[in-house]
């Protein structure tokens, strides 16, 4: 792993907001170095896109304190906004301009212009892969290529932060590899500190670092390796045929030596010996298991371990803003 | 240049451009006060009877381009009610530009469209038999642009806070097109009932289409006439002015606030 520089460029400080009655977040404590990859994994609902629009400045925390590069979000917006190029997980570009028109605009807004507006443009679109399409409409780009022409844009003027929301919904596998290289290039050349919000468990394995999110609460936050490395090098899991059948995890304890959990049907234990397990566990319960898997951990195990729900089936919160709940 | 200058003129810039990438928007541009002064004014002359002698497709011509004017300025800024949430708006609200100059822009955007179409409809005045000289022209063109600004801006302070375009046209149903109605646009205030009158003193926009009738047809007359005329024209453009600047601080006090209750 890379040295991590000693500048910080995010730190959060018991980070809330609330949606009326609703916690969007709950006390978010977290720091991020300059240079890091950092991902923001949860579930929909898990508070990601308020931590988000709150680094980005969109909206103010009712309670806590975040800071850019050392500037506070709520009292130093300008010096914050200077420092961030922001991508949304709406496209934010405009769709009747063309591709040039857009970044042009961008610069009119970050005060890029002349020969730096026409360099830096350039070296984007390169690097993006929009160098042909530069005088079509936005509107005619395809999903995985609108997406980069988001990202170009929001590096146009060289932000120290680049914070993405999401940034690979909706785009097929080959074109999340492309735009991840194509971001990989350009900002591990400029040392660009990146934070992103995803619900990918890929995407948090390829981060320096990860923060689970959940329920407006950090509940796991380091290295992938180091958080997968608190479980134990391999999960067993037990599909509970009959739900309630109480007896079934003191007896998977009984016959493995290891102690297990259980969560939402199903009985997970770490178990270095695994392989052993798996045919002895099958003869002795037979048709009271619904399967027996055994996997290397995940981050998905992390968030099991530590909130004791599936990742995927934590509840959704009722956010009113549909489609930007999470 | 300034940054906060060259956002706004980016942004300004950008209104326009769309606006002449949307084919169904121009066309509709031009044709809607056309049809809308053939329709009311061929209408309803025959019942209405003015003083002065003057014909009723005149007398509603002024009103027809501040309607124009109210028009645009609405079309213009309902698409921040989805924008600002959902696109291109969110990227701008990040950046690091003043509010008051990311407002300016979409107004004077907006303006600017608004302003072309009102020449265009005065451009009607012949056929409406205001003769209308080039100083005229000028002077009512110069004019539209100050109340476009105000008209503008006072759409944006309404669209800005809202959730969805249904609450919009709500609101343009019972506020703004009464803003229009009353106006003086579509009948005068003379011989209305006393609380009809009253409304239409209070309403704002009355000022900005007295002026502009004041600008394309001047009164012939008397010189004690044309002396109270030109007091009234002092008291007019003064309103409107104040109309203006009231309504662009409005919109840039709206837009001020970050989201505190506001979800997503």
């Amino acid at each position: 792993m890379r040295e991590i520089p000693s500048v910080t460029a995010i730190r959060a400080e018991g980070l809330a907001f609330d949606y009326g009655r609703e916690r969007g977040l709950d006390g978010v404590d977290l720091e991020v170095a300059a240079g890091e990859r950092f991902a923001i994994l949860g579930p929909n609902g898990g508070g990601k896109t308020t931590l988000f629009r709150i680094l980005a400045t969109l909206l103010k925390p009712a309670r806590g304190r975040a800071a850019i590069f050392g500037h506070d979000v709520a009292t130093s917006a300008d010096a914050v906004r200077r420092a961030l190029g922001v991508v949304f997980q709406a496209p934010a570009v405009d769709r009747l301009l063309t591709v040039r028109e857009n970044l042009d605009l961008q610069g009119a807004l970050y005060g890029v212009r002349g020969a730096a507006l026409q360099r830096e443009r350039e070296a984007l679109l390169d690097r993006f892969g929009l160098a042909d399409r530069f005088r079509a409409r936005a509107g005619t780009l395809s999903g995985g290529l609108l997406r980069r022409l988001e990202i170009a844009k929001a590096l146009l003027h060289r932000p120290r932060l680049l914070l993405l929301d999401e940034p690979s919904t909706g785009l097929d596998p080959q074109a999340r590899a492309d735009l991840w290289q194509a971001l990989d290039d350009q900002t591990r050349r400029d040392g660009t500190t990146v934070a992103f919000t995803t619900h990918l468990l890929d995407e948090g394995d390829r981060s320096d670092r990860v923060a689970i999110l959940d329920r407006g609460r950090v509940v796991a936050l380091g290295t992938p390796d180091a958080l997968k490395a608190e479980i134990g090098r391999q999960v067993l899991v037990v599909a509970v045929e009959a739900p309630g059948d109480p007896g079934l995890r003191a007896e998977v304890e009984r016959l493995t030596g290891h102690p297990a959990r259980e969560a939402e049907g199903r009985i997970l234990l770490d178990a270095p010996d695994g392989a052993r397990l798996v045919p002895l566990l099958s003869e002795a319960l037979g048709g009271r298991i619904g399967g027996i898997s055994l996997s290397r951990p995940t981050l998905f195990d992390v968030f099991l371990r530590r909130t004791g729900h599936r990742f995927d089936a934590a509840p959704p919160q009722d956010f009113r803003g549909a489609g930007d709940a999470a | 240049m300034s940054r906060a200058a060259a956002a706004t003129l980016a942004l300004a810039g950008r209104e326009t451009r769309r606006f002449f990438r949307e084919r169904s928007r121009v066309t509709g541009a031009l044709l809607q006060p056309v049809l809308f002064w053939a329709f009311f004014g061929a209408g309803l002359a025959p019942s209405f009877h003015l003083g002065g002698g003057i014909a009723y497709g005149a007398y509603l011509l002024p009103g027809i381009v501040v309607l124009v004017l109210l028009f645009t300025a609405i079309f213009s800024t309902i698409s921040v009610i989805e924008d600002r949430r959902e696109g291109f708006l969110q990227g701008v609200m990040v950046a690091p530009v003043p509010r008051g100059a990311i407002v300016a822009g979409k107004i004077l955007g907006g303006t600017i469209l608004a302003t072309a179409q009102a020449g265009l409809a005065l451009l009607l005045a012949p056929l409406a038999g205001v003769p209308l000289s080039a100083a005229a022209f000028a002077a009512a063109v110069a004019f539209c642009f100050v109340l476009g600004f105000g008209l503008t801006s006072l759409s944006l302070a309404i669209a800005w806070p809202m959730r969805s375009t249904q609450g919009f046209h709500a609101i343009m149903t019972v506020f703004l097109m009464p803003l229009w109605l009353l106006s003086g646009a579509f009948f005068p205030a003379e011989g209305v009932p006393r609380w009809l009158g009253l409304l239409m003193r209070a309403d704002p926009l009355a000022y900005g289409v007295a002026a502009l009738r004041r600008i394309l047809m001047p009164l012939p007359g008397v010189p004690a006439a044309a002396d109270a005329g030109a007091t009234a024209a002092a008291v007019e453009i003064g309103l409107t002015f104040l109309f203006v600047v009231a309504a662009f601080c409005a919109a840039v006090a709206v837009t001020r606030r970050r989201d505190g209750a506001l979800p997503g």
